[in-house]
């Protein structure tokens, strides 16, 4: 069995499970209960400045009947008095010393406010501190939360006041909504951050009643951007998690990554890691269907790694990180086309009214039989994404009869093809490159 | 004993998230072949992906666009011989429940009232329907959305046809087949119960009153089985109105024999079986192989209990004091060979008898069925039929009656509108 254990910047926890900053970390109790399921962690809910909350707190995304596709919030920090969570922080770190107690924080822009906090959670023997950059609602219009996390020299100060003051590992979490996550992670880094996680939640409004026309939520008839969160951000989280993973700052640095955004299953799990996460946190999968959910997060990346040789984290930790390219490094001479399996194929034909319609035309229908006409197959890929039926539709891999060549190559070697259409015209010429 | 509820529709309608969750399920298929079994054509992932949109509205619309009488079709329809069995998911899974998505869509109309068709302008063009069924509505409602006058002729006292009376209500409840009346009534077409031509309206002033006709009469009751005590006989049709128009006099009986092994009779022994019968038994000349029922017609009255005496042809009915006793059968291949079974009440749903309608109308009949050419005129120039009076091949069908009520309209209209 694999060994699921994590060392992230010092902070131990027996598997990478960690309850995110969110309503499943809000008390004691809750976090008692998500280690007596098997979390390896807990990010406890922010704590910090007071706070009053609304009711209609979450919305929702539903795709058709898939319920929760993500899930909006505008809930703030905890609005829990600071004294009871703090009391409640040492005795679930004193009643589970093998896991990991993190505290995410956040308070008035002020070097004291932040010393005062830090040494008040580190009373408590908590194992570290999250700094929460990302709320991207109702805090940020106070000056914290995303408000710091959009301008990297914030970040970078604030960052500072809080190592200088620290005598344990402080963890700097992202905001998604910034156009480049790379700056406040260098920043953070710069502000001697020993740790990072990301994403926070993004900017979103979910909905709006169609008979009421009222924002979905209503919060009185009013509504606005929450968090955004769930299953529909992975892949922009993962977008992240490889941008800053694989930034030449941050991973000369070697601080640890502590991923999420989405995290539903031991698959999407695998996926973080496998871009450099270090340690992942989870929320919304926890409130859709309970803390019980960590049994198979646990036990379907442990099957995973054994069938795949992985015999602890570090093996495969940031594994599919190099491949992670930039379209000018692309091999232009690649082909694949598309095949499809007759003996599966249902004749839905939504391959062929996708092709047809809005990407290549190459699929022909014979009777009412698609069939792929590759010599005129770009190998666009928008049919195999569109079928109903597994394993009907495959992207085959054909020699294009080229040689290897990268956009970046092809710049460099013959200037005049990529920016003059003659130029090009005649390279697609020689080539043989035919495009219908 | 009489326990109407055991009549009461078979399947509950599906409720909003069910029809969330099947409608989801459609794969949406392009040129899809669900619509291409449909005989109407409707366009299925169309009003399927509207339900999905909770379109509901539109989801009706587009089935009413292909299918006046979508409420009916959508409950007796033999979805698993056309749409539901062309299904593209029955290859992994189960086929979507087109029907009963159908019904969803078309009960969304009819139970909150909803129009979808804006009246159009009058032409002053006048054609007659005779008769109310789904081929008559469905003609009638087709030339009304053209601007047509339209009056239909009904000789019954309720108009719908074999929806309002000759279906069993477990599969369409009267009221069904009401609402649907209603609809065409609303789209302008003027309904008249209680009128047959030849009776109350000569066929003279049909054809000098109105540009065109629509032949729509369906079939008659029951032919005779020219068999000793054949009065004692109850004919089948009669029997499935009486349940559903009248069921306080139904007749009853203990031990019940159905005549016949078509979807009718299997109707008539549905009934008996769930209003107190003790013992049915289905009794055909021929064998299971040769049965006109749809299969799963057949496997549904066998899990009702209903027993089967195959390759018997009834000889006579015994009755004492007015009650029969028994029916006198003999084997198909051996008339010699004869047996006797007991019953206390014996039904007959061999088929129907042609109508008069022909004869009255001086139209060309083929065995007994109207002659119609491609687009439904009969022998008789501005004279169409459609419908099961004109089904000389193939199962008749509401369906069928349905889209032939629509050749006709559009036959009707292209010969008035461009003459």
């Amino acid at each position: 069995m694999a060994d699921l254990s994590v060392d992230f910047a010092g902070i131990r926890s027996p598997n990478p499970f960690w309850l995110a900053s969110a309503p499943p970390a809000n008390s004691g109790a809750q976090v008692h209960r998500a280690f007596e399921q098997g979390w390896g962690g807990a990010v406890w809910k922010t704590i910090g400045a007071p706070v009053l909350n609304v009711s209609n707190r979450y919305g929702a995304w539903h795709y058709g009947p898939l319920k929760m596709l993500a899930i909006n919030n505008v809930e703030l920090i905890s609005d829990r008095p600071l004294e009871t969570n703090l009391r409640e922080i040492r005795e679930v770190k004193r009643a589970w010393p093998d896991r990991a107690v993190i505290v995410s924080a956040m308070v008035e822009s002020t070097p004291e406010a932040w010393r005062d906090i830090v040494r008040r959670i580190e009373d408590t023997g908590a194992d570290g501190i999250e700094l929460n950059y990302g709320c991207p609602h109702g805090m940020s219009e106070r000056g914290m939360g995303a408000a710091v996390g959009q301008v990297p020299e914030y970040c970078e100060q604030i960052t500072r006041w809080v190592t200088e003051a620290a005598k344990f590992p402080v963890i700097v979490k992202l905001t998604p909504n910034i156009t480049n996550v790379v700056l406040p992670a260098r920043a953070a880094l710069a502000g001697g951050a020993h740790a990072l996680s990301l994403i926070n939640t993004v900017n979103s409004i979910c909905g709006i009643d169609l008979d009421t026309l009222e924002i979905n939520p209503s919060i009185g008839g009013k509504g606005g951007h929450g968090g955004y969160a769930g299953p529909a951000v992975k892949p922009i989280a993962l977008n992240m998690l490889a941008a800053v993973a694989g930034d030449e700052t941050v991973s000369k640095s070697a601080v640890p990554i502590s991923g999420m955004g989405g995290i539903t299953t031991w698959r999407d799990a695998a996926e973080f890691l496998l871009l450099g996460a270090t340690s992942l946190q989870v929320c919304t999968a926890a409130m859709h269907y309970g803390f019980r959910i960590v049994e198979d997060l646990c036990d379907g990346l442990s099957n995973w790694m054994d069938s795949k040789g992985f015999a602890s984290l570090a093996d495969l930790r940031g594994k599919s990180l190099a491949r992670i390219s930039e379209f000018k490094d692309f091999d232009l001479s690649f082909r694949a086309v598309a095949r499809i399996d007759e003996k599966r194929c249902i004749r839905c034909n939504l391959c062929y009214v996708a092709c047809n319609d809005t990407a290549h035309q190459c699929i022909d229908r014979i009777e009412l039989q698609p069939r792929v006409r590759e010599s005129d197959c770009v190998g666009c890929r928008l049919c195999y994404n569109v079928c109903p039926v597994e394993n009907c539709i495959e992207m085959v891999e054909l020699p294009s009869g080229r040689e290897s060549v990268t956009w970046d190559q092809l710049s460099k070697s013959q200037p005049e093809v990529t920016s003059d259409w003659d130029a090009m015209k005649k390279y697609r010429q020689d080539k043989g490159i035919e495009i219908h | 004993m009489l326990t109407e509820n055991r009549l009461a529709e078979q399947f509950a309608p599906l409720t909003p998230h069910e029809a969330l969750v099947e409608a989801n399920r459609c794969v949406y298929c392009y040129d899809a072949p669900c619509a291409r079994a449909c005989p109407t054509h409707i366009d299925i992932p169309g009003f399927i992906k509207k339900i999905a949109t909770d379109n509901l509205k539109g989801s009706a619309r587009t089935i009413l666009e292909s299918n006046l009488i979508g409420a009916t079709c959508a409950r007796v329809c033999p979805v698993q011989e056309l749409c539901e069995g062309a299904c593209v998911l029955n290859s992994e899974q189960k086929p979507i429940s087109i029907g009963r998505l159908q019904r969803h869509a078309m009960d969304y109309l009819y139970d909150n009232g909803v129009a979808v068709f804006p009246p159009a302008p009058p032409t002053g063009v006048k054609v007659a329907v005779i008769g109310a069924g789904p081929a008559g509505l469905s003609c009638a409602g087709e030339l009304a959305r053209r601007g047509h006058t339209v009056v239909v002729f009904e000789k019954r006292h309720l108009a719908g046809g074999l929806s309002t009376h000759g279906i069993i209500a477990l599969r369409e409840p009267v009221q069904v087949a009401l609402a649907e009346v209603e609809m065409i009534a609303s789209l302008g077409v003027r309904i008249v119960e209680g009128v047959e031509v030849g009776r109350d309206l000569s066929p003279a002033q049909l054809r000098s009153d109105f540009d065109a006709v629509f032949v729509a009469a369906g079939l008659a009751g029951t032919p005779a089985l020219d068999i000793p005590g054949e009065e004692h006989i109850i004919d089948g049709l009669e029997y499935i109105e009486t349940s559903k128009l009248n069921p306080a006099v139904l007749p009853q009986g203990r031990t019940v024999l159905v005549i016949g092994a078509g979807n009718t009779a299997i109707d008539c022994a549905t009934i008996a079986r769930r209003t107190g019968a003790e013992r049915v038994t289905m009794v055909y000349r021929r064998t299971e192989r040769e049965m006109s029922a749809y299969p799963h017609e057949y496997r549904f009255i066998r899990n009702e209990g209903v027993g089967f005496e195959w390759l018997a042809r009834p000889v006579a009915v015994r009755a004492m004091d007015g009650t029969v006793t028994a029916l006198e059968c003999a084997r198909s291949h051996d008339s010699t060979q004869t047996f006797s079974l007991p019953a206390d009440l014996v039904i007959k749903a061999i088929g129907q008898k042609k109508t008069s309608i022909a004869g009255l109308l001086g139209l060309e009949t083929e065995r007994g069925f109207i002659r119609v050419g491609e687009d439904l005129q009969t022998s008789v120039a501005g004279v169409y039929a459609g419908g099961d009076c004109v089904r000389v091949k193939g199962a008749a069908s509401t369906v069928m009656a349905a889209q032939d009520g629509k050749i006709a309209a559009a036959a009707i209209h292209a010969k008035v509108s461009h003459g």
